[in-house]
């Protein structure tokens, strides 16, 4: 009978080719979510087989199937609660034989599982024959060789998955062996078993009892709240575990990865043939070279120069074009509403607001490009690789790396998207220490801040500036993270442990979803919350106006101007003083009894409280309050020149300025983001007093720092 | 002559069986869905410029490690 409406359910280790399968089986009928409850990111889509619609959900992409990990134990309840009609379970054919592994347990849990033989024509050409059908027979489930990068195998997978359901005989666990001394105490833990255990359908009691041996946190939960269960399994488990410890000498989940791995081992020497000896690939030729000692740290350099370089090179006209099209839809706006708060709110709030942001797309696009490049073609994981000794130092971990990078650790990035990427990092304390500095980094909204501020007071030395902001917002990182790691982050670091694979040419498709993903993620950040802020700021920044009658003097007063000099002068001095006399003018009046030891005046301080909102505000905001013209933040050349001649601005007191903007509170949007990747508000609320707190003490001790030395 | 040690005293270019995995609880288990087991071969491929992690290569793929994870795999270096 054909089953309507078949769910599979894609596994498969990381690097084997699970998301080219699972892009190629969908195609654009793709969804992003969450797993209930967890940070763990669900995807789902529809595949076609002749008329039929096949729903595949990816799993995370794992090796093995314990309760050690986020992405495993959602993976297996996801099996275990959802029972998907069947797994495909995608091997890397070129590395076999651990792929197996996975593949085993899931064969173990008893769900039907087909097997994805994936990358057939990487493992031809390593000198590996395999034979399918033996294959397919010695381990008892339907193999299918596949290409997924080319789109090959994929009408045979679903078609072997559909038979599988229609002809298949459902959930029967593969029951091996695991040497005498396990297999006995198997026999004692489900023979302790009574009839209560039918709640623990589909499982089997031996996969029960092989977890409760296997000391899985996640099952001895559930049995404990078994109450049927719980009194007789617990001792007997430990029991048992420690006669297999005493007589083997090594723990029960030892010795059972022992007998998983001679199962699939002696299955291996049958059905795959060596036609010749293990010999240096390419890739590890190209691996001499890019991870020597000399050439590989200057090869990184020049990697990162290199990504900086295209991106700005890229973004440059997309970027003018931009700047373009808000300014023109700005002027159109400004022309067809009557003048008035209306106008105003749309001009000034929404268009410059959300304006600002989208501007710099093109930026952040060509940056998280780069990045999907270096992830693609298998160089990230070097990266972590050299620098996995350098970062423990830091109490991080060599996988930090890519979201640092991510957050803007070359210029430019984006920190809520790297936020979500720290969930590449499996030391939960190492993630949030990664977490909690990733802000530090010169994100894409930050560069503008720096532009002006560096025209304005650095103009003969401007890449050397950039330069050094990029080296003090890593050194101000890693720093945190070792004072955190000391201190509120206290603990070992967890196991480096990490699959360098192979380097492959990435595909064009695969590049353009990571990008598309990443991107997409930062204009939604700029459509929702950046659209709210920006009014609730243009509102504060406007509101109260001026008096009736103070207004009505400006008025006079600037009709009366005597030429046009004399007349935009007096129409800055009437902007400033509504400025002065708003919401967002008083806050900034009554905090500048705190800055004023930074040489914050009130107008920066609006600017600094606006730029929590996203620091691209910073510069909109400082245009507003020193001229109100409408100030586009890539076109602030007018604003700078002003600056540089304003009295108490000075090149110290600039530089205080952007170390300031670097280092304090993370935006809005960052810290939501914080929140829900950290799950506690905690945290959340951490990550913006420690860093605020510090911008205060950097900035306060190069304002009188440098006025003591005669900078000022 | 054959002899016996740590993983993390095997030269770039030597190679040896696993004798013995010294690893439990959440090491073990990485250590184990690696493929790092009794009886496997590895051929260690280099060190990275500060010395640490290693990288060996395994069942036909390359594995990063840390010296101080290499510490609790003991391997037989195969004869040159």
């Amino acid at each position: 009978m054909l089953k309507q409406n078949l769910t599979i359910a894609l596994a498969g280790n990381p690097n084997s080719g699970k998301t080219s399968m699972f892009n190629a089986l969908t195609g654009a009928r793709q969804h992003v979510g969450n797993y209930p409850g967890v940070t763990v990111e669900k995807k789902w889509g529809q595949a076609r087989l002749d008329h039929r619609q096949i729903n595949v959900v990816d799993l995370p992409g794992t090796y093995s199937l314990t309760a050690y990990s986020l992405e495993e134990v959602v993976a297996r309840n996801f099996i275990i609660k959802e029972k998907p009609d069947v797994v495909v379970d995608v091997v890397d054919a070129s590395n076999l034989e651990r792929n197996l592994y996975l593949a085993v347990q899931f064969m173990e849990l008893g769900v039907p599982v087909v097997i994805a033989l994936n990358m057939v024509d990487v493992a031809e050409k390593k000198g590996l024959h395999i034979d399918e059908e033996k294959l397919s027979r010695l381990l008892g489930v339907p193999v299918v060789p596949t290409v997924a990068r080319q789109g090959r195998g994929m009408k045979e997978l679903l078609s072997a998955a559909a038979d599988l359901v229609s002809h298949g005989n459902g959930w029967k666990p593969l029951q091996i062996s695991y040497g005498q001394d396990v297999d006995q105490a198997l026999l004692k833990l489900v023979n302790n078993f009574n009839g209560q255990s039918l709640i623990w359908h589909p499982l089997s009691p031996r996969w029960v009892g092989l977890k409760l041996l296997e000391n899985d946190a996640e099952i001895i939960r559930q049995v404990e709240q078994d109450p049927g269960l719980a009194g007789n399994l617990s001792p007997l488990r430990r029991e048992l575990a420690e006669r297999i410890n005493k007589t083997l000498g090594d723990d029960p989940a030892g010795v059972i990865a022992d007998y998983r791995y001679g199962f699939l081992s002696s299955i291996y020497r049958q059905a795959v043939e060596e036609t010749r000896a293990q010999r240096l690939e390419l890739s590890d030729k190209i691996d001499k070279v890019l991870t020597n000692r000399l050439l590989g740290p200057l090869f990184l350099l020049a990697v990162l120069y290199g990504i900086y370089e295209f991106v700005f090179w890229a973004s440059e006209t997309p970027v003018a074009w931009l700047e373009v099209f808000f300014g023109w839809l700005g002027g159109a706006v400004h022309a067809s509403i009557p003048e008035g708060p209306l106008q105003s709110l749309i001009v000034s709030g929404v268009i410059d607001g959300v304006g600002g942001v989208l501007g710099f797309v093109p930026l952040i696009m060509f940056m998280f490009f780069a990045i999907a490049i270096m992830e693609d073609s298998g160089y990230m994981a070097r990266v972590a690789y050299l620098l996995d000794r350098v970062l423990r130092s830091f109490g991080l971990h060599g996988n930090s790396v890519v979201p640092l990078i991510v957050g803007g650790g070359i210029s430019g990035g984006c920190a809520v998207p790297a936020v979500m990427a720290t969930r590449t990092l499996k030391d939960p304390k190492a993630r949030l220490a990664t977490m909690l500095t990733i802000p530090f980094m010169n994100c894409g909204a930050k560069l503008p801040v720096y532009a002006l501020l560096i025209a304005a007071f650095f103009a003969a030395r401007q890449a050397e500036a950039l330069f050094a902001l990029t080296l003090i917002s890593w050194s101000l990182a890693l720093l945190a993270a070792r004072v955190l790691r000391w201190t509120v982050l206290k603990g070992e670091t967890s196991p480096f442990v990490m699959e360098l694979p192979p380097y492959r040419l990435p595909t064009l498709r695969g590049l353009f979803i990571h990008t598309w993903e990443r991107t997409w993620q930062y204009v939604k950040k700029a459509g929702t919350v950046i659209l709210a802020v920006s009014v609730l700021m243009w509102a504060l920044m406007s509101m109260p106006g001026l008096p009736e009658e103070q207004a009505a003097q400006w008025e006079a007063r600037v009709a009366a101007a005597a030429g046009e000099e004399a007349r935009q002068e007096l129409q800055y001095q009437q902007a400033q003083a509504e400025l002065a006399h708003s919401f967002a003018g008083r806050l900034g009046s009554a905090l500048s009894v705190v800055t004023a030891p930074l040489g914050f005046d009130w107008r920066t301080n609006v600017a600094l409280v606006g730029g929590f909102a996203a620091k691209e505000v910073v510069v909109a905001t400082l245009g507003t309050a020193y001229s109100l013209g409408e100030v586009d933040p890539e076109e602030a050349s007018g604003l700078s020149g002003r600056l540089a001649r304003e009295p108490g601005w000075n090149p110290l007191m600039a530089f205080g300025l952007m170390i300031f903007v670097m280092v304090y509170a993370p935006c809005f949007v960052t810290v939501a983001v914080i929140k829900k990747e950290s799950g506690s508000w905690g945290w959340a609320l951490f990550s913006m007093l420690y860093t605020t707190g510090l911008a205060y003490l950097l900035a306060l001790l190069i304002n009188q720092g440098g006025k003591l030395l005669g900078l000022g | 002559m054959s002899s016996f040690g740590s993983l993390r005293h095997l030269k770039p270019g030597e190679s040896g069986t696993i004798k013995k995995v010294i690893a439990t609880g959440e090491l073990g288990r990485r250590i184990r869905d690696m493929g790092l087991v009794t009886g496997a071969t590895l051929l260690m491929m280099g060190r990275a410029p500060l010395k640490d992690p290693v990288e060996i290569k395994l069942k036909g793929y390359n594995l990063a490690l840390r010296n101080n994870e290499a510490d609790h795999i003991l391997v037989e270096q195969a004869e040159l």
